[in-house]
């Protein structure tokens, strides 16, 4: 990984992209703090997820939990199976950025779908570093300002399904699984989840099914056989 | 509810942490590679089930199912991710105004 200095024209088209990302990426924090009221957090706990857990994905599953009557604990272990996926971008982003001591603790922080998205591709450290870093610090601004926003204002709007709020989370869901359905694999998983968790909706405590989910993925992954291109 | 969300912050920033502290060899076992990589997807897909279809412990189809097959034509006719949420819960919204 080649370490010299960026010319300033690519620094700034770096950072264009990557606060172009932040922008939209905090933007959709308004939908989360409003969510996470009507699920009945107050407005501290709620800015409280996005401060500290601060994965998009992670505090919705927590929230939604919460909302369909679910015990907390079961939605933070929801939360953390979902975490997981933040793992593997740390692998993959290990040797781009090579951040030791606390700079790599604050690193991991903004580490998320976005912000690896930013900088997974680019040729050298230094643009990495800017890609990685100028993505997380702008998703992190601005989703928490927009979770303040949107909790404040999800205590006067009233029912958030007046809005359309609750079939935005299973759109934002979506929109986050749809890019990992390219191979046959991963779309025969994703069908039999959805079955396992709906079969287990009427049966089990709210939180459980989401859970029984994750099983199905360990099934899978241990019983099928290496795809030949992996 | 505070224990959850203490709970939840830790484990998610040890395992971003983690990530990015471990040798990279772990990933190397083809059947750590392959169930770390199909645990978004089956969660994802359940949580796109269960938010659409279920209310408390009972299945149902409303708003939401329209909200969703919004979602599926934009994500197919490549729509970005904030037209593809904002276009869902109008939808679901318009249909609940209108009957």
């Amino acid at each position: 990984m080649p370490d010299a200095p960026l010319p300033s024209e690519q620094r700034r088209t770096i950072v264009g992209e990557s606060l172009a990302v932040g922008v939209a990426t905090g933007a959709y924090g308004i939908s989360f703090g409003a969510v996470g009221v009507a699920a009945g957090l107050s407005v501290l706990q709620t800015c409280a997820l996005s401060l500290l857990v601060f994965t998009g994905a992670s505090q919705f599953a927590l929230v939604g939990v919460v909302a369909a009557g679910g015990a907390p604990i079961s939605g933070a272990m929801a939360a953390i199976l979902l975490g997981t996926r933040n793992t593997l971008y740390g692998l993959r982003m290990a040797p781009l950025l090579a951040f030791h001591g606390w700079r790599r603790a604050a690193a991991a922080h903004v580490l998320l779908d976005e912000s690896t998205a930013m900088a997974v591709n680019r040729e050298t450290r230094p643009a990495a570093r800017l890609g990685f870093l100028t993505t997380g610090i702008a998703v992190f601004v601005l989703w928490n300002l927009a979770t303040l926003g949107g909790a404040l204002a999800g205590t006067t709007i009233g029912d958030p399904r007046t809005y359309g709020l609750d079939a935005a989370v299973g759109a934002a869901f979506l929109a986050l699984l749809w890019p990992r359905l390219s191979d046959r694999r991963s779309r025969v998983v994703a069908v039999v989840a959805a079955g396992v968790a709906l079969g287990l909706v009427p049966l089990t405590a709210a939180g459980v099914p989401v859970l029984a989910a994750g099983g199905v993925a360990l099934l899978a992954g241990v019983l099928s056989r290496p795809k030949a291109t992996a | 509810m505070w224990a959850a969300i203490l709970v939840a912050a830790v484990g998610c920033y040890a395992l971003k942490w983690a990530g990015l502290s471990l040798p990279a060899r772990m990933l190397a076992r083809p059947v750590v590679a392959r169930v770390a990589d199909l645990i978004p997807v089956a969660l994802l897909a359940a949580l796109v089930a269960v938010q659409v279809w279920s209310a408390g412990t009972s299945l149902t189809v409303d708003a939401r199912t329209a909200g969703l097959a919004f979602a599926v034509a934009a994500l197919l006719l490549r729509a970005p991710f904030l037209v593809v949420v904002v276009g869902a819960a109008a939808t679901a919204a318009l249909l609940r105004l209108l009957i």
